[in-house]
């Protein structure tokens, strides 16, 4: 114990001029900017004892509302995995015309600003926008549904999977698959044995990071989403609702419950992850 | 034939998903003419917005770059106990949803906060007020640049800024002659990220900001007052705008790579 501190105080071992300045900024740093405001979320609601803990337990709202972003964020996470999967292997392997233009277009749901796409996606998918009016013909209503929030989703986490399929794609030597083909695989064992193992870890990572982005997303949902209580609410929309009638409790209730399962469900992630790369590693 | 086809598909699926939400800004914008939308951010609270959208930017692009440097230098030249926590912690509001991201600075400074009425009662003013939509977008960027320059430095060794320290170098002489021209290109890239997040950012600043026009709207909750309040075109406008801003941040991070590119060309 005493070694470790030593050791956390000089350095350990290296002797490069400037730990105890970078050491002490950067403690400074993360723990006013993350540590304290974090704490105070942890805390907080249970400064007045368990009493109103419980009581926010009873908020059905609060739970149709967690429901409907993790539901609606797995559900778009687990469409842009084929998705986003096709559009990587294209970028990659396709030969596609334009490609560079192409690399690029996947960018921008990363860069337009959450307000802006939120805005722009419930106007293009209204009743009366470009892609709403068609799918109103066919009976679809998307913007100010539970549809609505999904292809929100779907359009922030895009970039994810695709960002994450790519390099490892990049890395996977063609020789494996025509290897497998001279030794007689058939075409569909080629895909799943050589092509998608060592593509399942990177997969479940882009699924894992469109997820927690989805579960947490504001600005683009709440436009397009309905944003009726107990049908097209998300959780993040219901503590802003909270803070609005201040009730700071209930607001931090939600927030808390938000981010211990967002947490989890990262963990999660990260340990299938490991056991699927060490299934893609085996011959 | 099949490749032409699925060449087909992957161009209509990237222009129907991902081209056609930009198209669709600025033909919103300029719905009514050029000169329509030129002449709505003639609007004094737009102005206001544009602002103080410049000012938190530059804060938090200053802030949080000098202090990931300093972080970045510390989490890759040294190994210490707790250096994975801490890597965890820096990395930790990207997962933190942004609305999460505000309501923690309220729970410190808000009217119910910990320290927010005794600041009030001293006359200092941080929710629903400027400093906490800056303390807000501090923590939603604050990872990008350490994110983007660990790998780096990390790959980049210790050789180099050993031998410069042997030579007699300083601290500052190193980082800012050895090691920081190195990972230039990574650098770049991740204060680009931080410019791009931290104008658009929408979630965190509007829990933290109250929504007083011309005062505490930044460009993001300006344009979702005009979109509430259907003036359509306004808004659309300032969409543009904004859009125009974060796309030339995040696209311009590939410019290192394409005046490499250029140079070879050339040579």
């Amino acid at each position: 114990m005493k070694r470790a501190c030593v050791a956390f105080w000089r350095g350990g071992d290296s002797a490069l001029p400037g730990y105890r300045l970078a050491l002490v900024v950067t403690l400074l740093w993360t723990g006013l900017f993350i540590a304290l405001p974090l704490c105070a979320l942890i805390i907080r609601p249970w400064q007045d004892g368990v009493g109103p803990v419980l009581a926010e337990l009873h908020d059905t709202r609060m739970f149709a509302a967690l429901w409907t972003s993790f539901f609606s964020a797995a559900v778009a996470a687990l469409l842009n995995v084929p998705i986003g999967l096709f559009l990587a292997w294209m970028l990659v392997r396709g030969n596609l015309p334009g490609q560079r233009i192409a690399d690029a277009l996947i960018d921008l749901p990363f860069a337009l600003p959450t307000a802006v796409s939120g805005i722009t996606l419930a106007t293009l998918y209204s009743p009366q926008g470009w892609l709403g009016y068609p799918l109103a013909k066919m009976g679809v209503s998307v913007a100010y549904t539970q549809w609505g929030i999904i292809i929100a989703l779907m359009f922030v986490g895009l970039p994810f999977v695709v960002r994450t399929v790519e390099p490892v794609l990049k890395a996977l030597p063609h020789e494996q698959e025509e290897a497998a083909r001279l030794l007689g695989a058939k075409p569909w064992q080629v895909i799943t044995r050589v092509v998608l193992a060592p593509l399942l870890p990177p997969l479940i990572t882009g699924f894992g990071l469109a997820f927690a982005r989805g579960v947490g997303e504001y600005g683009s949902v709440i436009f397009i989403a309905g944003n009726q209580p107990f049908k097209s609410e998300i959780a993040p929309l219901l503590i802003v609702v909270r803070l609005q009638e201040f009730d700071y409790d209930g607001a931090t209730a939600i927030a808390l419950v938000l981010l211990v399962i967002s947490l989890a469900a990262l963990a999660g992630i990260g340990v299938l992850r490991r056991r699927f790369s060490a299934w893609g590693a085996m011959p | 034939m099949k490749k032409i086809a699925l060449w087909g598909a992957t161009w209509v699926l990237l222009v129907v998903v991902l081209l056609l939400p930009p198209i669709v800004v600025v033909t919103e914008a300029l719905k009514s003419g050029l000169l329509a939308s030129l002449a709505t951010l003639k609007d004094p609270d737009g102005i206001a917005a544009i602002w103080l959208t410049l000012e938190t930017t530059v804060v938090a692009v200053c802030f949080n770059t000098l202090c990931g440097i300093l972080a970045a230098w510390l989490l890759t030249k040294y190994r210490f106990p707790g250096r994975a926590a801490l890597l965890v912690m820096v990395e930790l509001p990207l997962s933190i949803s942004p609305v999460v991201s505000g309501l923690v600075w309220l729970l410190l400074f808000g009217a119910q906060g910990w320290w927010g009425p005794a600041l009030e009662r001293a006359g200092i003013h941080v929710a629903f007020a400027v400093p906490g939509i800056m303390l807000a977008t501090l923590f939603v960027t604050l990872p990008y640049v350490v994110r983007t320059l660990v790998p780096y430095m990390e790959h980049q060794g210790r050789d180099t800024e050993e031998a410069a320290a042997l030579a007699g170098a300083g601290f500052w002489q190193i980082l800012l002659r050895v090691t920081l021209p190195d990972a230039r290109v990574a650098l770049f890239s991740g204060v680009l990220l931080t410019t791009a997040r931290a104008m658009g950012e929408f979630g965190a600043v509007s829990v933290v900001s109250g929504h007083i026009p011309g005062l505490t709207e930044t460009m993001p909750l300006h344009i979702e007052s005009l979109y509430n309040g259907y003036q359509t075109v306004a808004a659309f406008t300032m969409a543009a705008l904004l859009a125009c801003m974060a796309m030339a941040a995040v696209f311009l991070r590939s410019a290192p790579a394409a005046w490499a590119r250029y140079r070879e060309v050339q040579e």
